[in-house]
């Protein structure tokens, strides 16, 4: 079993909560933290997953979800946060709810040091394009950010992203 | 090969009789400038920004709504700067999702410089090597007729290239107010505001 097939509980009690609000659109880049959860949105029936080429994909099409009525939901991790920078303001120009879960690479027992770099721009530079940034890195604290991001998003209207520290997903093994 | 077709007469032709189940999202620049002159329409998205995200725009909408039809018409300096959206949208296939790449293969807002498609991209191929449906070059009347009602048929996901003459067209404005734009396409699908 490889680190991405590996379930960590916060990452069902994750899906468990998306799929309870309602979101049915996963777009993503895949992370191997995010891999329970798009394993999950891909086996749900009602929900469409779909992986993207490069991040800022996904900014533009959760924006076209929620003009059809649907709420959806960007994953990613850190380093394509600055993919996205332009695309933002689409969501600034027309008040798009926006909700983005990014696993942070680069900030934690990171063995690669190309990571660092966009890990250390991540959060402000989501701030600059207008979006509101939460961090979490307890587990316990994953399901009751992401509710209330959830509430913030689709019932206040906002831009948020939820950064999931690199201490929830743990080491990576380098060599297997 | 010399482009004989107009794009206002194209994007006229292709939005006339368009009935309430089509919805449009229009790249920015000329694209959006021929959206409006076409009538304006609640179901009309026309971007100000936001480059290289008008097809991932329709493909949310598309698969938000599946009883509706969606036309991404866009230029192909917009398309290329998304070009990954073409893959996909091929892995996804949206039957209801139509790209129509205005291709007059120039920048024609910045001055003209050549566009990608005027130096090798063929963007038909790049689709339908991407898994579309349907993919094709559009460059006569027949061929916009025909795609017209390819807008509306469902069997997509579909693209076409239509060669466009590079002569500049009066600037048809459409609103620049982007919160309006989004709660006026909810409001004619039903959907309450922000």
């Amino acid at each position: 079993m490889s680190a991405a097939d590996a379930v960590i509980p916060w990452q069902d009690a994750l899906f468990e909560t998306l799929r309870a609000a309602d979101i049915r659109q996963f777009a993503y880049v895949p992370d191997a933290g995010h891999a329970h959860v798009i394993r999950r949105a891909h086996a749900t029936d009602g929900i469409a997953a779909y992986p993207l080429t490069t991040e800022e994909e996904g900014v533009a099409s959760v924006s076209g979800a929620w003009l059809g009525g649907q709420r959806a939901v960007l994953l990613m991790q850190s380093s394509g946060v600055g993919n996205c920078i332009n695309m933002l303001s689409l969501v600034q120009s027309c008040r798009f709810p926006l909700l983005a879960l990014i696993t942070m690479r680069g900030e934690w027992a990171e063995f690669n040091p190309w990571q660092v770099p966009m890990s250390r721009a991540t959060q402000g530079t989501l701030e600059l394009m207008g979006v509101d940034v939460r961090r979490v890195d307890q587990p316990a604290l994953v399901v009751p950010e992401v509710e209330a991001a959830i509430e913030d998003v689709f019932t206040g209207g906002n831009a948020v992203a939820v950064l999931l520290g690199q201490r929830l997903i743990g080491r990576k093994r380098w060599v297997k | 090969m010399s482009a004989v077709l107009e794009r206002r007469d194209v994007v006229r032709r292709l939005l006339a009789d368009r009935g309430d189940d089509l919805a449009v999202v229009a790249g920015l620049g000329s694209s959006a400038y021929d959206v409006a002159a076409a009538g304006g329409h609640p179901l009309d998205f026309c971007l100000w920004g936001a480059m290289g995200g008008a097809a991932m725009i329709g493909l949310g909408l598309a698969i938000a709504r599946p009883e509706l039809h969606v036309a991404v018409i866009t230029g192909d300096g917009e398309a290329l700067m998304g070009m990954g959206a073409l893959a996909t949208i091929g892995a996804r296939k949206p039957a209801n999702l139509t790209i129509v790449v205005l291709d007059n293969a120039l920048y024609g807002e910045t001055g003209g410089q050549a566009s990608h498609t005027g130096l090798g991209t063929d963007l038909v191929a790049v689709a339908a090597a991407c898994g579309f449906a349907w993919s094709r070059r559009v460059t006569d009347e027949a061929g916009v007729a025909a795609l017209a009602g390819q807008l509306r048929a469902g069997g997509g996901a579909g693209f076409a290239s239509v060669s466009v003459s590079a002569r500049e067209v009066q600037r048809v404005l459409p609103g620049r107010d982007g919160v309006e734009m989004k709660n006026r396409f909810r409001a004619a699908l039903g959907l309450p505001g922000f």
